[in-house]
């Protein structure tokens, strides 16, 4: 297979930092005959490759039926709380989540409690409070920000809608009983 | 007369027949759209269409019907008649083409004597040649017509590619012409009781079947198409209803040189260890038989890349020409010193 009269490969090349341009060293050619016998391998090895694909089983989640669970401190639609014990609201309207989101997506009127009409456990509550879900890019700021852990990251994440104006989530919304629609993955897994 | 005809039937007959060959292509070209998309799903580790009816069988449905409810438009720079009539020269030439695949051989039915294909013309091969060539006025034409640098790209590699590989194609069939000594297929199929023409023609199978991939214009030979770097070819500017008769006639292609394979190569009808079926068998062993071709195109689809242009001419021009040449040559040679 070697023919005298074929050019002269260049020897390995170091680059010693004088040029610009080096000549790379390349695997020998390996002539016709043995390059169509190689081509012919390589593409048996292919077919058998994926032949092999077939004999397994899928591995393919069923989306809308199957779920990915999340993990548990996955970030995804935000949840309002109330105290267990009494039904008042955590949120007590001071507004250091609506000033530390970077996607400026919350709105917080607050009022204050009155004896006849006490929402929240502090001295004023959140009269309006509304997050854009449009906006908001899921960073959790406003779960760190918040002193009474009033606001956290729940586990959903499947909220597309029709309108855009139905993703502006109201605190009613944020302090329903969310319908968990998404698996969680058990601690340690 | 152009060409000797075989066998002829009555007129009706014949226009039965033009209808039932039509009619069959028509279900077909579903059958292995969904075939396709279903095993290149599993060759990649997934299902596949799975929602649209049982198990993803109603899909090629659903494909045809928003294909054809989707709105007839034209780009403006399109070249008015050609730009509507290049698919219609398409599907024409496919089932044109189609025609000539013989199921079986001449049965009696009901007490009159048939013949299961559509017609047997006596220079076989040659019409489909002919058909192919006719063919590539389809591609090129929709290239050129739609008056896109994309589309006029993948229409001149398709004329390049398909003039090389034609090349090859016939020469790979005059290896069995030479052998078989007619170009009847129903002939060529008789020719084949003994041993089928895989086996001492295996070259020319060879170089048959990889001039067949790039003739239907499929991977690894799909540079006409070519959707990451042309958007899709000669049928970018495409849609709906034109759109699919591109689809169609490519997957009629598929079928032709199915067919032709099957034909030529691997005995038509006859069944392999000497088996003697009833008639009426004939079709469906044709039919598996092109089943099994169509997988294997899916297969190398699902397995290669896209060549190279470069390295497509290369294959065509250095590789599979000179062996078709040499396996006629060899062939012509072996039959006249016998």
């Amino acid at each position: 297979m070697s023919d005298p009269d074929a050019p002269q490969r260049p020897p390995i090349a170091r680059w010693t930092g004088d040029e610009d341009a080096i000549a790379v060293q390349r695997s020998p050619d390996p002539g016709a005959a043995r390059g169509t016998w190689r081509s012919f391998v390589e593409t048996a090895r292919g077919l058998k490759t994926t032949m092999r694909r077939v004999a397994e089983k899928p591995s393919v989640i069923q989306y809308p039926e199957q779920k990915v669970p999340v993990y548990p401190r996955f970030r995804g639609r935000h949840k309002l709380h109330r105290f267990e014990d009494t039904g008042l609201e955590k949120c007590v309207g001071c507004s250091l989540c609506a000033a530390a989101c970077p996607a400026d997506c919350i709105r917080v009127v607050s009022a204050e409690n009155t004896p006849e009409n006490r929402v929240s456990a502090g001295e004023r509550y959140a009269a309006v409070y509304e997050i854009n879900l449009s906006r908001c890019i899921f960073c959790g700021y406003c779960e760190i920000a918040c002193p009474f852990d009033a606001i956290t990251m729940g586990h959903d994440f499947e909220l597309s809608d029709y309108a855009r104006s139905d993703l502006i989530f109201t605190k009613e919304m944020l302090l329903a009983e969310p319908i968990e629609r998404t698996p969680l993955r058990r601690e340690g897994e | 007369m152009i060409a000797v005809v075989g066998y002829v039937e009555e007129w009706w007959i014949q226009v039965l027949k033009a209808i039932i060959i039509f009619a069959i292509a028509l279900q077909l070209v579903p059958i292995v759209l969904i075939a396709e998309r279903k095993l290149l799903g599993r060759f990649q580790g997934r299902y596949g269409p799975n929602r649209v009816g049982p198990y993803g069988a109603l899909q090629p449905l659903a494909d045809i019907l928003k294909l054809l409810t989707k709105e007839q438009f034209r780009p403006n720079t399109s070249a008015g008649l050609l730009f509507v009539l290049a698919p219609l020269i398409s599907i024409l030439t496919a089932v044109a083409a189609f025609a000539i695949i013989p199921f079986g051989n001449v049965q009696n039915i009901f007490g009159t004597p048939v013949g299961l294909y559509g017609i047997d013309v006596s220079i076989g091969p040659l019409y489909v040649f002919a058909f192919g060539a006719i063919a590539f006025y389809g591609i090129m034409l929709g290239g050129w017509a739609s008056g896109s640098k994309y589309s006029f790209l993948g229409a001149m590699r398709g004329a390049a590619q398909l003039i090389s590989y034609e090349v090859s194609q016939a020469l790979a069939l005059v290896g069995v012409i030479i052998t078989a000594g007619t170009l009847s297929l129903t002939g060529i199929v008789e020719a084949q009781s003994g041993m089928w023409f895989v086996v001492p023609q295996f070259f020319g199978f060879l170089v048959f079947l990889v001039a067949g991939f790039a003739e239907t214009n499929r991977a690894p030979f799909d540079l006409t198409e070519a959707d990451a770097e042309l958007v899709g070819g000669y049928n970018t500017e495409f849609g709906g209803g034109r759109f699919a008769s591109y689809y169609f006639a490519e997957y009629l292609n598929v079928l032709v040189i199915a067919g032709l394979v099957t034909t030529v190569f691997l005995g038509g009808w006859l069944m392999p260890f000497g088996i003697n079926q009833p008639g009426w068998v004939d079709p469906f062993v044709v039919l598996v038989k092109m089943a099994i071709v169509t997988f294997l195109f899916i297969w190398v689809r699902a397995t290669l890349p896209r060549l190279r242009y470069d390295q497509l001419m290369r294959l065509g021009w250095k590789g599979l020409l000179p062996l078709a040449t040499l396996n006629a040559l060899v062939t012509a040679i072996i039959v006249v010193i016998r």
